[in-house]
């Protein structure tokens, strides 16, 4: 999704009240960020919006990027919000083979997840597709990518082939690296 | 009630986890090893964080992690991080040499009679955003000052007012600029003229 280097665009204030729809939103996404919303995004705070190509929306609090949501799809945490909540996002994990192309900006194939490095959820907890997943990495503490999944984890697990996550969010992206002021 | 109580002032604390970033790639330093700058990155570590150098460079930790991988992927992978430094240090030398041969230039432009503005050009080559520089400068000398486009199609500074002999001090000692760099031109309306 961010391939390219970003330039921000106009920046604006989000309203109160689309505020607190944004959080509400979030804490629906993500039931575990419940008791740190008001650690991520405080009541009194003034949220920016700020538009990015590719009709991409991102929400910055005091210039530091929090979510992104392009177009009506799922609300993604930008990854350094990842790195402060891990425990509260699901997630799976490659093999460490896969970690240079996912860090190039490939879209994230099945294989680096059914690989003996690679880590997906038992059946009780299988995500679907079009849940929002985190990307950890064989033999690494920190994610390294997120995005919404292109295929449910059981299917993976069957086909063994395929995209899982096209268009998401990797350490070292145009996202990543934007700074906003 | 003691426990309630607990329970509240921790949920007041912060639970984010600080999460130390490399100050040269800015990945978390577990991932340095993929960019285009591992040597600086470890370098970098060593310096602000040796403990984390330490348990990440360390000779079990590499051989941990590259014992998972099949030699031949190992070998692809070694020559990928190859290219990538050498492409980095190429882009690295490229620029260096670029901005060595940069010049700005500060010019006085005689608008009317005793009336002057400052066009700065070339910043941009030496990596300073011009809106930036032009906003600060405004501040600065409480006057007037845009980026404005050259007839040739490039950007400049524009700053109301001769305030070339300030302008050149901070483009030296502030922007750092090497001194060689930078040259005043004056540019006078033609004499005849007036
Ligand atoms: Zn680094």
């Amino acid at each position: 999704m961010f391939k390219k280097e970003i330039t921000a665009g106009a920046k604006s204030k989000v309203k109160s009240s689309v505020q607190r729809g944004i959080r509400t939103k979030v804490v629906e996404t993500y039931p575990l960020l419940a008791p740190h919303i008001d650690e991520i995004i405080p009541k009194k705070s003034q949220l920016d919006l700020l538009k990015l190509p590719d009709r991409v929306s991102l929400y910055a609090l005091n210039n530091e990027p929090l979510f992104w949501q392009h177009m009506d799809d799922a609300i993604v945490p930008h990854l350094r919000v990842v790195h402060q909540f891990p425990h509260c996002f699901s997630r799976i994990g490659i093999d460490r083979g896969a970690i240079r192309f996912v860090l190039s900006g490939a879209a994230l194939m099945v294989p680096g997840l059914t690989s003996a490095g690679g880590q997906l959820p038992e059946p009780e907890g299988q995500l679907k597709e079009g849940d929002v997943a985190v990307i950890m990495a064989e033999g690494k503490e920190e994610a390294c990518m997120v995005g919404q999944l292109k295929m449910g984890t059981e299917d993976m697990k069957e086909k063994k082939k395929g995209v899982a996550i096209d268009g998401g969010h990797c350490l070292g992206d145009g996202l990543w690296k934007m700074s906003i002021d | 009630m003691a426990e309630t109580a607990t329970q509240d002032a921790a949920s007041t604390e912060p639970q984010a986890r600080h999460v130390v970033y490399c100050g040269v790639c800015s990945l978390p330093p577990e991932y340095c090893e993929f960019g285009g700058t591992a040597k600086k990155c470890k370098e970098w570590l060593e310096k602000k964080h040796p403990d984390m150098h330490e348990k990440l460079y360390s000779e079990e930790a590499i051989e941990a992690s590259l014992s998972t991988l099949s030699l031949d992927a190992r070998k692809r992978a070694e020559k990928d991080s190859a290219k990538k430094e050498a492409k980095a240090a190429a882009a690295e030398a490229r620029d260096a040499e670029r901005k060595a041969e940069a010049m700005v230039y500060i010019k006085r432009v005689e608008r009317n009679k005793r009336k002057y503005v400052t066009a700065v050009s070339g910043l941009e080559e030496h990596g300073h955003d011009l809106k930036k520089v032009a906003k600060d400068w405004g501040k600065k000398f409480a006057t007037g000052s845009s980026v404005t486009k050259t007839a040739s199609g490039t950007d400049e500074i524009v700053v109301q007012g001769d305030n070339s002999d300030d302008i050149f001090d901070i483009v030296v000692d502030v922007l750092k600029v090497p001194e060689d760099n930078v040259e005043c031109i004056e540019d006078k309306k033609k004499k005849s003229a007036g």
